[in-house]
């Protein structure tokens, strides 16, 4: 615990991304296993769940302060973080003793409080915050609280472990994926320097996500490099054949395997060690509206009724492992004439390739993406033939040109109740983005979801209320949405230094967890080119 | 309410019975001042009085020409019908809390001040009072001071390790108070370079230095040559320096900020600081606690600051609190 609350106080004691990487390299270097692999997790973003509710915690922490509750509440408004809140009020020990590895405190102080009745947890907090001081007691508290994702991103935690290991970042993501415990073995496997031969089966590869097009595509250069596709209006998804097992992921890391039984079924057919990256759509001879599918999503087992309203199946589109042989460095020409290979032998009639979009030149596109309404698509991808599969958000290969140009996924942060019709139900709604390792407000909107969708909001949100600040809720930051705008533009008045026009929610993207949100960053970009930064 | 020996209106606080203003927001005719602070000392009143100790920092911040009238702590004088007395409030050189008598009782009041012990200026001296008005600048419990000497051992350890990899260390700070307290306590501990000083903070520190506090050489920032080389050296700068094209000539700085309100992460990342060093001359959350119950007064006012969770909570214990907010009366006048 002492070795991580010095990596911690080194993250949190430089602004320059360069001394975060070498503090974290310094410390994955030297750490025990069993302590690395929690790191990981930590740093990451993985959180335990449902350990001691916020409530509770407030209140212990007044008692043990000796302060009145409410005095406690006016300090944690003040402060904004209920881990920090309570370190700064509940007295430090005078003494103490060492306090014990992070995974001895992980694995044998926090994670066994899930299961605790309420008096014991008291008994066990109250414990710890009288042994512990200082950054380490602060760190204890995140582990309660939530997320303990402290000044670094994902992908610079990926950068440094990378570098530590000597391979490639992408294939650190791609060993960063999917189900990992936080075991010394885990740990281990993710430092070693040869091929990941020994991973676990079910371990999907790093997602490569497009960016959205703002100019004319004409900029990209000649139209011949470069190929089309509808963009699905579905949950993205990989599909994993190993060892005679199905596996498929969400863009989010999610299991979702075993809620798609029409296209699982059909998975069976095709050869061991075959991936496949795609969309889940709802389809009947066609795309059928995104909300048929939402009937899909969260629901762990279907009923026939269900699977005969709302059918869905695997649109593939590119070709991540062949044979057990891993493709992404292929160009995508290469890629599409191995996967059409693939279906030929395979034909299915819920896992296909979708058709693609034949164009000539760019003049042929605009009508082409005007089009996709009436087609049920989003609009068009365009990818350039000769680019490998890359990881992450990387700019240049893949582009979005949406029909409606500006959406984000945003993190709901605030809930209040609406007006009118609507009074009594929790139904206007602010959303954030990610700024470092913090969420910033960037947009308020009050519609875009169905009746049925903000009562089951509704009710989310009444169980997961963090906070309450006269009407308005804070809830737990852990649904992601899809928003679309009008145009945004630069704005000192608002904390994010942005404002949106017209912001409304496009959907509930349960697909996707708080780390896929977009950032702060990333809506910059949007901006017109004399409002970028100065 | 009524018979209030003070009252807040347009020009802030006012004492009718000896027809004069506490650290006034606007000129008036005749002003009590606490501190040279620019919130607390503004130019163009009439006659200003003031603690003698202060009077040199006092006189850089009003000027020259105005009436200036020193008096020593402790020292009694009349304005109208009240007697006046001033108090060291511990809070920067010559800074004094104010006792007003008169047949309602007695009157304290605070400019800034705190408990910590500070070698630039007079401790804290508690008095009793009838009623009390404090300042309220960390008016919740989270804000509670950790001791000097860790602090200080905390900037040491910073300023080495940027010495050790030859980063300058610019620290911000207020350029009145709390650079020279800075210097002060550095005074007393081995240092691995040079301390440079903003254009801001020099007339002042010759000030401290002249009223014999002991404090550190320093080097003028403005006289440096081009090409100085600050590999090893702090440099004490005001938060306005803070990402001015002033910083350009520190190449590859560390920067830290030393105030009260690094108590709380956010603030500190917030404003983009590598480094937080909690060090304040106001009162922290006990600080103002146990002075309520030092000065022995009845009733509380808080006067700076969001005062209400302060006033709530010395309410809870007994006694008659309440907040003024003294700018607010000012916009509304
Ligand atoms: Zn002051
Ligand atoms: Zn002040």
């Amino acid at each position: 615990m002492q070795r991580f609350a010095r990596l911690y106080d080194r993250l949190d004691g430089t602004t320059s991304t360069n001394a975060r990487v070498a503090a974290m390299v310094d410390y994955f270097r030297d750490v025990p296993a069993e302590d690395g692999a929690w790191a990981v997790w930590c740093l990451t973003g993985r959180r335990l769940k449902r350990l001691v509710p916020s409530g509770m915690l407030r209140q212990w922490g007044a008692e043990a302060a000796g302060l009145p509750h409410w005095l406690l509440e006016s300090s944690y408004q003040h402060v904004g973080d209920l881990a920090e809140t309570l370190n700064l009020l509940v007295p430090e020990p005078e003494r103490t003793t060492d306090a014990p590895p992070l995974h001895r405190l992980i694995e044998r102080d926090v994670r066994p409080l899930a299961r605790l009745a309420e008096d014991e947890k008291r008994e066990r907090v109250l414990e710890a915050w009288g042994e512990l001081r200082g950054t380490e007691r602060f760190l204890y508290n995140k582990l309660l609280t939530g997320a303990l994702r402290v000044g670094v991103s994902r992908r610079l935690v990926t950068r440094a472990l990378a570098e530590l290991a000597g391979i490639d970042s992408g294939l650190m993501a791609h060993r960063l994926m999917g189900d990992w415990q936080p075991t010394p073995g885990f740990f281990r496997q993710l430092l070693a320097d040869e091929a990941d031969a020994d991973l676990d089966i079910s371990r999907p590869y790093p997602f490569f996500l497009a960016s959205p097009l703002e100019s004319d595509p004409a900029r990209l250069g000649p139209a011949e490099a470069w190929r089309a596709e509808w963009k699905w209006d579905g949950i993205r998804a990989q599909l994993i054949r190993r060892d005679g097992q199905t596996f498929l992921w969400s863009r989010g890391e999610e299991r979702l395997d075993g809620r798609f039984p029409e296209f699982e079924r059909e998975a069976e057919s095709l050869p061991d060690g075959t991936v496949l990256d795609g969309e889940i759509m709802a389809w009947r001879d066609g795309p059928l509206p995104f909300a048929v599918l939402q009937r899909r999503i969260g629901r762990k087992k279907v009923g026939r009724k269900t699977l005969e309203t709302a059918p869905t199946a695997f649109l593939a589109y590119d070709l991540l492992e062949m044979d057990g042989e891993d493709q992404r460095d292929a160009v995508l020409d290469e890629r599409i004439r191995r996967l059409q290979t693939l279906f030929d032998a395979h034909p299915g009639q819920r896992i296909f390739r979708p058709e693609s979009v034949d164009f000539e030149d760019w003049d042929d596109l605009p009508a082409l993406r005007a089009s996709a309404r009436e087609r049920g698509v989003e609009g068009v991808m365009l990818k350039a033939a000769d680019s490998p599969y890359r990881v992450g958000r990387k700019r240049g290969d893949w582009w979005k040109w949406k029909v409606e140009p500006y959406t984000f996924d945003g993190v709901l942060l605030y809930a209040q109740p609406g007006h009118g019709r609507r009074s009594g139900l929790f139904t206007d709604y602010t959303f954030a983005v990610h700024q470092a390792d913090a969420l910033v407000p960037v947009a308020k909107a009050y519609s875009g979801l169905t009746q049925e969708e903000i009562e089951e909001l509704d009710r989310w949100i009444r169980a997961h209320t963090t906070d309450r600040f006269g009407p308005v809720r804070a809830v737990e930051p852990l649904q992601v949405f899809e928003l679309a705008f009008e145009g945004i533009t630069r704005s000192p008045r608002h904390k994010s230094g942005i404002a949106m026009r017209f912001p409304r929610i496009h959907r509930w993207r349960r697909d996707l967890s708080v780390k896929d949100a977009d950032s702060l960053d990333e809506l910059e970009r949007l901006l017109p080119d004399e409002a970028k930064s100065p | 309410m009524a018979g209030d020996l003070l009252k807040p209106d347009a020009g802030g606080l006012y004492c009718a019975a000896g027809d004069f203003w506490i650290d006034p927001l606007r000129p008036v005719p005749r002003a009590v001042i606490t501190h040279a602070h620019a919130d607390h000392a503004r130019a163009g009143s009439g006659e200003y009085y003031a603690a003698e100790a202060g009077l040199p920092v006092l006189r850089q911040r009003v000027g020259q020409d105005n009436d200036l009238v020193s008096r020593r702590y402790g020292e009694h004088f009349e304005l109208g019908d009240t007697r006046i007395t001033l108090f060291p409030a511990g809070h920067i050189l010559g800074s004094a809390t104010v006792r007003i008598e008169s047949e309602e009782g007695a009157w304290g009041v605070s400019g800034d001040f705190k408990r910590d012990p500070d070698p630039t200026c007079r401790p804290f001296e508690p008095f009793d009072c009838d009623v009390w008005l404090t300042e309220c600048t960390f008016g919740l419990p989270v804000y509670r001071w950790p001791p000097t000497e860790t602090v200080i051992g905390q900037v040491l350890d910073w300023w080495r390790e940027c010495a050790g990899v030859g980063r300058p260390a610019v620290l911000f700070c207020y350029a009145l108070g709390k650079a020279q307290r800075l210097l002060s306590e550095l005074d007393r501990h081995e240092r691995p370079g040079r301390i440079w000083l903003h254009g801001a903070m020099q007339a002042l520190t010759r000030c401290y230095r002249e009223q014999g506090i002991p404090m550190p050489d320093t080097h003028a920032v403005g006289e440096a040559g081009k090409g100085e080389d600050y590999g090893r050296d702090l440099v004490l700068a005001p938060p306005s320096a803070a990402g001015s094209p002033w910083m350009k000539r520190f190449r590859n700085h560390s920067t830290g900020f030393v105030s009260g309100w690094m108590r709380i992460r956010g603030n500190r990342r917030r404003r983009g600081y590598d480094r937080g060093f909690v060090l304040s001359d106001h009162a922290d959350w006990p600080g103002l606690v146990d002075t309520a119950a030092d000065m022995r007064s009845g009733r509380v006012i808080t006067i700076h600051g969001d005062g209400t969770a302060l006033a709530g909570y010395l309410q809870e214990q007994g006694l008659a609190a309440e907040s003024w907010n003294l700018r607010e009366t000012l916009s509304a006048s």
